[in-house]
């Protein structure tokens, strides 16, 4: 298969947790999308590593390493991200014990 | 370089100091002498070298420069615990995880002032991000901190992801993270290369706050306990701003030009969004969260004009942003009552805190004799230098003028401390003499500093 579909995947699945950011109401939801977000670029950056690889493969047989810097990419994206979910389902978890709902409008009802 | 791992190790100690001491303000003080520690540390590494060296060739490099800000922000950083450590103590119950977290933001404010790896950036600004999300919402009791720290965390994440997808798009353009091949002359420009920085310039204004990605900084200035604003608009804002100049200092070539309006753009939106909404405010916190705004559009002329001038004058203006900021925050934290009226009959009640707060306002608002004049002199003057003062004149015309309407705002708070009577008398702020020195010294620096900026300057070189 091409390169280029995982590429269009990718972007597609970026989108759509854009669109979820922005549209959806209730948090876990928003953060499902956000975490949705950062796997689209996971998926990117792979689809990336393989087609520089074969790119300086064409160049250079003997660079057998190159591409790789973005797998490597892969893994501190999967840790942050893990970091960020402990902290963000904390946050969640304090807002719910506060107010018993999740729903970001009822925040900015608050406000007012 | 020897900061991020200090300020590291130090954070685990303070983590596990937290297990040892029962009293809180122990911890204020191990915190102090660990900062304290930390600035002797990057004062050593600045004159003469580093204490130890770690290689670590493509990923983070130091420069004079770093160097500098991380001294300041250090040097800020300390004046912050000393004058607000007791009211960290009064926000929960444990303190020391907070001093923690704190020093892991310093670990990434290290990574993100010497990063020539997009990789670095990258963890630079979550280091510096995750723990800010917790500080949020440190005071769990109180819905308002709670609630902001919901809104920073989903928005900072939602951020970090348009970062993340501006990196891999960098990548897929020029097949490397490192900064310096993106600013290779005469490279080819791809689609995606473009599209990738636009998405980083994204979440990069969203992390420092300027319009039109500014919209969750009052919510989240105004809901955060009031001490961890501080640290947030202060400290942490420019941090931010550093590792946007460096991202875009080796960028700047291949995107003259266009860029320079999308800058603009940004800068005049910021300007009139933060100052224009800064004088309808009532409570000073809130009217402090739209100044952030508002001075974030100067720091960015340093990104507009990327020349010496900019450089010198963001130094400038971190120092100046820094200690006024800082000064009227720990101020502001002692009263009870946060709107203009809260301040009136205040040259009564403390004599010279309201002095020393007069200044520091003086300085935000760029008057004479107060380095915040020099430090806005710095940035309009490095547009002029970089060639833009026939092309943008308008935007420099803008920025003066947005300058004098921030004098309004600013100049509420020394109208209402100097010459409104409180209805009833108040008594004097609970505060030790220590604390009114502290700031009074930090009002002191601000003059000094506006009377021999060079002073500061001289270690971009020497």
């Amino acid at each position: 298969m091409p390169i280029t579909y995982y590429i269009f995947l990718a972007v597609i699945i970026f989108c759509i947790g854009v669109t979820g950011v922005l549209t959806r109401r209730n948090s876990i939801i928003v953060f499902m999308c956000i975490e949705l977000m950062l796997n689209a670029v996971n998926l990117l950056l792979v689809a990336f590593s393989k087609l520089h690889h074969q790119r300086m493969l064409v160049l250079d047989a003997a660079n057998v390493t190159a591409g790789t810097e973005s797998q490597l990419f892969v893994f501190f994206i999967m840790v942050v991200a893990a970091a960020e979910v402990s902290v963000g389902l904390a946050i969640i978890v304090m807002m719910y014990r506060a107010v018993h709902s999740v729903d970001i409008n009822f925040l900015n009802r608050l406000k007012n | 370089m020897n900061l991020i791992i200090f300020a590291g190790i130090m954070g685990v100690v303070m983590m596990f100091g937290g297990l040892l001491m029962k009293q809180k303000h122990q911890a204020t003080l191990l915190a102090t002498v660990l900062v304290l520690l930390l600035l002797a540390g990057n004062t050593w590494e600045m004159l003469h070298g580093p204490i130890f060296s770690i290689q670590a060739p493509h990923m983070l490099a130091t420069s004079r420069f770093g160097l500098l800000i991380n001294e300041i922000l250090l040097a800020a950083g300390l004046l912050y615990l000393l004058v607000s450590g007791r009211d960290i103590e009064k926000v929960g119950n444990y303190v020391a995880e907070y001093y923690a977290l704190i020093f892991f933001i310093f670990a990434g404010i290290g990574i993100s002032t010497a990063y020539t790896n997009l990789l670095m950036l990258f963890l630079g600004i979550e280091i510096i991000s995750i723990p800010l999300y917790i500080l949020t919402g440190a005071d769990k009791r109180n819905l308002k901190s709670i609630e902001a720290a919901l809104k920073y965390f989903l928005m900072g994440s939602f951020s970090t992801g348009i970062m993340l997808m501006g990196i891999a798009l960098i990548y897929g353009g020029t097949g490397s993270f490192l900064l310096e091949k993106f600013s290779l002359q005469g490279a080819p420009i791809s689609y995606n290369l473009v599209a990738g920085l636009l998405l980083i310039l994204v979440a990069m204004a969203f992390k420092v706050s300027a319009a039109p990605f500014h919209f969750w900084t009052p919510d989240v200035y105004d809901g955060a306990p009031t001490v961890f604003t501080s640290f947030m608009a202060t400290i942490v804002k420019v941090a931010g701003f550093i590792a946007f100049i460096r991202l875009f200092e080796g960028a700047s070539g291949i995107i003259a030009g266009k860029w320079q309006w999308v800058i603009a753009i940004i800068i005049s939106l910021t300007l009139l969004i933060g100052n224009i909404t800064a004088v309808f405010q009532q409570s000073v916190k809130r009217m402090l969260a739209y100044s952030s705004i508002a001075q974030a559009g100067f720091m960015m002329f340093a990104l507009f004009s990327m020349n010496n001038w900019g450089r010198e004058g963001i130094v400038l203006y971190a120092a100046a942003y820094c200690l006024a900021t800082i000064g009227i925050f720990a101020v502001l934290t002692k009263m009870d009552d946060y709107t203009y009226q809260g301040f009136n009959g205040f040259a009564r009640r403390e004599p010279m805190l309201a002095v020393a707060l007069a200044v520091m306002v003086l300085s935000l608002a760029g008057i004479p004799l107060t380095v915040g004049f020099f430090s806005k002199y710095y940035m309009v003057a490095s547009a002029v230098a970089a060639g833009f003062g026939g092309k943008f004149l308008w935007l420099l015309v803008l920025a003066m003028l947005c300058a004098a309407v921030s004098v309004y705002y600013y100049f509420r708070v020394i109208q209402a401390m100097y010459f409104k009577e409180a209805e009833q008398p108040q008594s004097a702020l609970p505060v030790s003499a220590g604390f009114r020195y502290l700031v009074a010294g930090a009002a002191l620096v601000v003059v000094l500093l506006g009377i021999l900026p060079q002073w500061l300057l001289q270690f971009l070189y020497f």
